[in-house]
């Protein structure tokens, strides 16, 4: 604690959209009393500090850090192994720094793959000599470094160890000052702070339990893309065919996206004691498929069933949405040139 | 490596069928080869698409799921949840840049001896054709910067399966 006897705050992003950074603003305002609270030492988005400040600090001066964003290249590694030798307690922040998020999506493919969709292949990128980002460039005033791209994206304890975590994409405004609190009790009034490793800000059951909508036994027979079907109102989208991750995830946003029509993206992560979110949503849609009566033909029902899962486009992305990092295989085997093995 | 390939093949069976038609090939003494290790499972509809996942990731070349033939489940349908989960994690598996022979299906009633030793024989096969997966020291590690942790993590369960 600083001498003025304020707990001291840092919040740093790796690779991450700013969206995580947004949701701290939209606790409204009650920014001003973490300001009140908290002496912020490092915050890039909002407060001028180096990363030669945060280098010259002790051991251990940051009381409080939120770190938002997965690891995807080396400047994230390095950033994630100095805040957390400088800081008390080390949260990971929103989806990226605790699963992988979107930017883990890319672990599908490889790093070249994706230089070449960003950089060559985008049709608006305007790039005829074919420059790609290059580690180390020759310019007359001497030699340029950039970080180094790494091909898998790792979530942030996959780099260093996390004292908390706070799922979502990006985390709900009244559990980011639920946290707040419970951090600025523990350091000003001597509460006891959760147990290490725990995830703040999530229930213990799924989606489902808080979602209002209207649920019946689910019997599908095919599956609709978002933009393929006007959700009829005040019933569970999934019964309507429509992928909802809600089964397979775990509460605390309070089902704000059924509510409107999108099912579950599935942000929050998993439910307690499931080590793979994916697997568990494929368990539950196979599971509502209503294909195959016992007696039938086997060679109709393999036809049937080819069919309906023709209608899940892209069953990976979507169950992985959010936890790639996290889940078992953590990426795909892909070769250089961007080729699956088990893909036609 | 000059040693001969010897994929490791982790195969789910059924209590009520398969399992039994295991059983039967041993006490028929049909041979088939030692590179699959069998697992009894009450039922293919307990299988956990997670525990393909995990064998995989672990160190496994191959999975085999066994179950009763379709309308011949102890529990009535849940081999047609077994088939359902498998078509999805097939798919899944090929994003994921798994070959579909990897992953195999297989119904064998309790007095199909011979059939189930002549399709782990015929997987054996298939996948030494393929070649390793060895998922933690070949995909994990290929390129993922300085990643200690990760790496070492996938070895101990690795070492899980083949213990």
């Amino acid at each position: 604690m600083s001498k003025n006897g304020k707990p001291k705050f840092g919040m740093y992003w790796a690779s991450s959209c700013g969206g995580c950074e947004i949701s701290v603003l939209n606790i409204g305002e009650k920014i001003l009393d973490v300001d009140a609270v908290f002496d912020v030492v490092f915050w890039p988005v909002a407060a001028d500090f180096k990363y030669e400040d945060v280098r010259n600090y002790p051991d251990g001066y940051i009381d409080l850090c939120l770190f938002n964003g997965a690891i995807r290249n080396s400047e994230n590694e390095e950033m994630a192994r100095l805040v957390r030798k400088k800081s008390k307690v080390l949260v990971a922040f929103g989806s990226c720094a605790y699963e992988g998020c979107i930017p883990a999506l890319s672990n599908f493919t490889t790093k070249e793959a994706t230089y070449r969709a960003v950089y060559l292949d985008n049709p608006s990128t305007d790039n005829p000599d074919g420059v790609l980002p290059q580690e180390i460039t020759q310019v007359p005033e001497g030699e340029l470094e950039i970080p180094t791209f790494y091909n898998t994206v790792k979530a942030l304890d996959q780099v260093v160890p996390v004292d908390y975590y706070i799922p979502g994409c990006p985390p709900e405004p009244p559990q980011i000052w639920a946290v707040l609190e419970a951090v600025v009790a523990a350091l000003t009034q001597g509460a006891d702070l959760p147990p290490a490793g725990s995830i703040i800000g999530a229930t213990q059951v799924a989606v489902c339990e808080e979602c209002p909508l209207e649920k019946h036994e689910k019997t599908i027979d095919r599956f609709y893309r978002p933009y393929e079907k006007q959700p009829e109102p005040g019933l569970c989208l999934l019964e309507q065919g429509i992928i909802c991750m809600g089964p397979a995830t775990v509460g605390g946003c309070g089902a704000l996206c059924p509510q409107v029509g999108m099912g579950c993206r599935g942000c929050y992560g998993p439910l307690p004691g499931v080590e793979d979110q994916g697997a568990r949503m494929l368990t539950a849609l196979a599971s509502v498929i209503d294909v195959g009566k016992i007696g039938d033909d086997e060679a109709k029902l393999d036809r049937e069933l080819d069919e309906i899962m023709d209608t899940i486009v892209d069953p990976a992305g979507t169950f992985y949405r959010f936890s790639m990092s996290h889940s078992i295989l953590h990426r795909a085997r892909v070769s250089g040139n961007g080729q699956k093995k088990g893909e036609a | 490596m000059t040693e001969k390939f010897e994929p490791l093949i982790i195969g789910f069976t059924c209590n009520w069928c398969s399992y039994r038609a295991a059983d039967l090939a041993g006490i028929s003494r049909e041979k088939y080869p030692p590179n699959v290790r069998l697992m009894r499972l009450m039922c293919s509809g307990r299988l956990d698409p997670m525990f393909v996942l995990k064998a995989l990731a672990g160190g496994a070349d191959g999975v085999l799921i066994t179950g009763c033939h379709p309308g011949e489940c102890h529990y009535l349908e849940q081999n047609y949840k077994a088939l359902r989960r498998y078509k999805l994690l097939q798919k899944m598996l090929a994003q994921f840049g798994i070959e579909p022979e990897r992953v195999k299906l297989v119904w064998a009633s309790a007095a199909e001896g011979v059939r189930l030793a002549r399709e782990i024989t015929k997987m054996v096969e298939e996948i030494r054709a393929l070649g390793p997966l060895d998922w933690s020291d070949s995909v994990l590690s290929n390129g993922n910067g300085s990643s200690p942790a990760l790496v070492s993590e996938s070895k101990v369960s690795a070492q899980e399966v083949n213990a």
